[in-house]
């Protein structure tokens, strides 16, 4: 076994340089470095968590670099916190990358196209520096498909590529990928948007037998050739996840899962027959009993164009299910409710339907994870109401670790019982749709319930707040939120002392996003002494002018401070007035100071 | 408007709020955050006066991913047969608002002419009878219940033709 020969070995090595260097009176005896750096190598290449290895980094500088020798998994969560320049300096056998790039603020058009976060000076780093590379996971990045050409070409054994909510790039990009990469294992796209270019990238998997265990393309929004998807499964016997996209019919996904019933998890594409002109009386195959032949089916999703009528027949694999992905179906109770009832053994969980949260109460006792996102994503539309939802859910499924629930309008009732009944939530994130929505019952605002969560959930390490909400609440999260890493504030708070709760109270605060709330330079400075442990404060639609943003800049130089709007187009006559406004704040560490990339309309302070 | 001064900014929005419960919401909302750089945010005297004082929806609220709010597009397949026809056809209840756009885009799709329908006699005149089968399993009479619910409640649809048809008829 390697271990018993790693520390057989080093056993070796400590006997041996004793043996060779014994003690002398006059000169010290020689530094063992070299049977440190050896010992230490072996040792640390079981550290995996990244925290334990940032740890251990900081011993010593020989401790730093064997650290650096054996980290082969680096974890950037800010693309432009280090350039790729230090990245390749510092770690020298990467083998796995994770790069994140635009805040999450971005994915709500807060955040004007072309702000960066470009893949491309990365790929090109890493291509000199890592040729082994296996594996580089990207979220909200801007790839282009130049970039992933160059990947394709640059690691010869390149094995998993994930891109979550990326851009950028299209079917010709994924084209290369599929066709050089011969290595591959995996490759996710996942909520990421795919251009059509009209390339069969399907086909350009080579022939013969392939290594892919993970196919996932469910936000590819063009038609793909089934029948060379069809072809690839077969000869892809280590295939365990495929996602397909709304264009795979449910016949197509019947022949693809008769031919790979070895699947784990199955993105089942668009649910819904393709036989706009089928023979009547034809017979239609027999999708229960491919459902049945997945025996290790556990996670579901998909469903992009439910027919209902034939949804009864996931029934065979609901009682081994622990994910299932329903958000993208347009469901009603009637039909998701008798489904659930058999999901039993269910850990995840995301829907719209939230009249069916009295069932999952019921049946799921082991629901770790829940997101009920809205049917209608609009402020006015009327919904049920949630708050007997939220509270059944938190009867029900009292292991719950992480939730997210949109609803238009909550009671502090229901969400205290949730902080009451769910102790071991980490996540919570409640969007009440309707803005400054008080309690719809009491009419009081929401600080109690957002309150007793924070008081209540002693793990809690991510917080999102919404409805009405004054100072009271942020003081709230202050005295109690010692644990909360990541904070999202959206039209809450009275003034300043709302931000101040926050940033003097929260000690672990790392990513801190805000918008349309009435901060302003008080606040911002308030938080001058944490800005640096900080990895990014986003705020938008707030109170700050260019001189608040400006003193930051000035007294921390480890922080970028990023100031942008829609006024660039500087032909407006009332521009002096609103010059030292600043709509957008974006400010994050960084050891290499500005980036040298920003377009025009942003301005570094 | 996204260009006040600071002071000003976002007062109504930030107003603290203690009325009765959907009260809040009552208010003119002009203002958008939208960052687009090749936007203007400001809106022209002309422009106040003559919108009216609805809302506008703020830019990224509520915060759903834009993906994901494409597709939400409602559909709603269900399939359709008629009897001696060798096809069936496959519709989108959501893309008609009312039986009467329903009904057109089948006689359309079927080469059929349906009869005047009445809530006593059925359709009379044609011999074609548009039937569906609920949630329940049973088969109803197109057009018996108001729209919204036959939507929410059709699970496929059978255009009857001939012996079937009249039976029905006579039996409702």
């Amino acid at each position: 076994m390697a271990e018993e020969e790693d520390l057989s070995e080093m056993a070796n090595d400590v006997e041996r340089h004793l043996k060779l260097d014994p003690p002398k009176p006059s000169p010290p005896p020689p530094c063992p470095s070299h049977v440190l750096e050896n010992v230490l190598e072996n040792v640390l290449k079981f550290l995996t968590s990244r925290r334990d290895r940032n740890a251990v980094s900081l011993v010593s500088r020989s401790w730093h670099h064997v650290e650096a020798q054996t980290r082969f998994e680096v974890f950037i969560g800010n693309c432009y916190s280090l350039s790729p320049a230090r990245l390749t300096r510092r770690f020298t056998r990467v083998r796995s990358l994770f790069l994140k790039g635009k805040p999450r603020f971005a994915d709500f058009n807060l955040m004007p196209p072309d702000w960066g976060a470009q893949f491309a000076p990365w790929v090109a780093a890493t291509a000199r520096a890592y040729p082994w590379l296996e594996k580089v996971s990207l979220k909200r990045m801007f790839v282009s498909d130049d970039d992933l050409a160059l990947l394709a070409v640059s690691f010869p054994g390149f094995k998993e590529l994930v891109l979550l909510c990326c851009e950028g790039f299209g079917t010709s990009g994924v084209a290369v990928v599929a066709n050089k990469c011969r290595q591959l294992k995996v490759l996710d796209l996942i909520e990421s948007e795919v251009t059509d270019d009209e390339v069969d990238w399907i086909s350009c998997f080579p022939e013969g037998e392939t290594h892919l265990e993970s196919l996932s393309f469910d936000c590819v929004e063009s038609p793909i050739n089934f029948k060379a998807l069809e072809g690839l499964v077969v000869r892809s016997p280590c295939l365990k996840k495929l996602r397909t996209n709304r264009f795979v019919s449910l016949e197509e996904l019947h022949t693809l899962m008769v031919r790979a019933p070895q699947l784990t998890s199955l993105g089942t594409g668009s649910f819904s027959s393709s036989t706009h002109d089928g023979a009547q009386g034809e017979q239609e195959p027999d999708y229960a009993s491919a459902f049945r032949a997945c025996r290790s089916l556990v996670c579901l999703s998909g469903f992009r164009e439910l027919t209902a009528e034939y949804l009864p027949a996931i029934s065979p694999v609901c009682a081994n299910l622990t994910s299932l992905n329903f958000s993208y179906a347009n469901i009603s109770p009637d039909v998701f409710k008798p489904i659930i009832r058999n999901c039993h053994n269910i850990r995840a969980l995301d829907s719209i339907c939230d009249e069916g949260l009295q069932a999952v109460a019921e049946t799921c006792k082991e629901l770790r994870e829940l997101r009920i996102f809205p049917f209608d994503p609009s402020e006015d539309s009327e919904g049920p109401v949630s708050g007997l939802g939220l509270q059944a859910i938190s009867e029900g499924c009292k292991k719950l670790e992480s939730i997210l629930y949109f609803c238009q309008r909550m009671t502090n009732v229901a969400v205290t019982a949730m902080s009451e009944n769910c102790p071991q939530l980490t996540v919570f994130r409640l969007c009440i749709m309707g803005r400054h929505r008080p309690d719809h019952v009491t009419g009081k605002p929401m600080d109690d319930g957002f309150g007793a969560i924070v008081k209540n959930c002693k793990k809690l390490t991510r917080l999102a707040v919404s409805g009405l909400l004054t100072d009271q609440a942020f003081s709230l999260i202050g005295e109690y939120g010692k644990l909360i890493r990541t904070l999202s504030v959206a039209f809450a708070g009275d003034s300043d002392m709302g931000l101040r709760y926050i940033l003097e109270g929260c000690p672990k605060l790392e990513k801190l996003e805000i918008r349309d709330s009435p901060f302003g330079d008080v606040g911002l400075r308030s938080g001058m002494h944490r800005y640096n442990d900080m990895r990014f404060v986003w705020m938008s639609s707030c109170r700050l002018s260019r001189g608040a943003c400006r003193d930051i800049a000035h007294t921390l130089p480890s922080v970028v401070v990023e100031a942008f709007g829609s006024d660039d187009d500087d032909d407006d006559d009332d521009e002096d007035d609103n010059a030292d406004y600043v709509e957008t704040l974006y400010m994050y560490r960084s050891l290499d100071g500005p980036r040298k990339d920003a377009p025009k309309f942003v301005t570094i302070l | 408007m996204a260009y006040e001064k600071v002071n000003e900014l976002n007062l109504k929005d930030t107003e603290l709020r203690l009325g009765l419960p959907g009260t809040g919401q009552v208010k003119e909302e002009k203002e958008v955050s939208c960052v687009r750089s090749n936007k203007r945010q400001h809106q022209s005297d002309n422009e106040e006066e003559s919108t009216p004082p609805t809302k506008t929806q703020i830019v990224g609220w509520p915060p759903v991913r834009s993906y994901r709010k494409n597709n939400n597009s409602v559909v709603s397949y269900v399939k359709v047969s008629m009897d001696g026809a060798p096809y069936l056809r496959k519709i989108d209840l959501k893309t008609y608002k009312n039986y009467s756009e329903l009904l057109k885009e089948l006689e359309n799709m079927f080469k059929f002419t349906i009869g005047e329908y009445s809530e006593r006699e059925g359709y009379r005149g044609s011999g074609v009878v548009p039937t569906y089968e609920d949630k329940d399993g049973d088969w109803m009479l197109v057009g018996d219940v108001p729209w919204d619910m036959f939507t929410s409640s059709c699970k496929r649809l059978r255009i009857m033709k001939g012996s079937d048809a009249l039976a029905l008829d006579s039996a409702l």
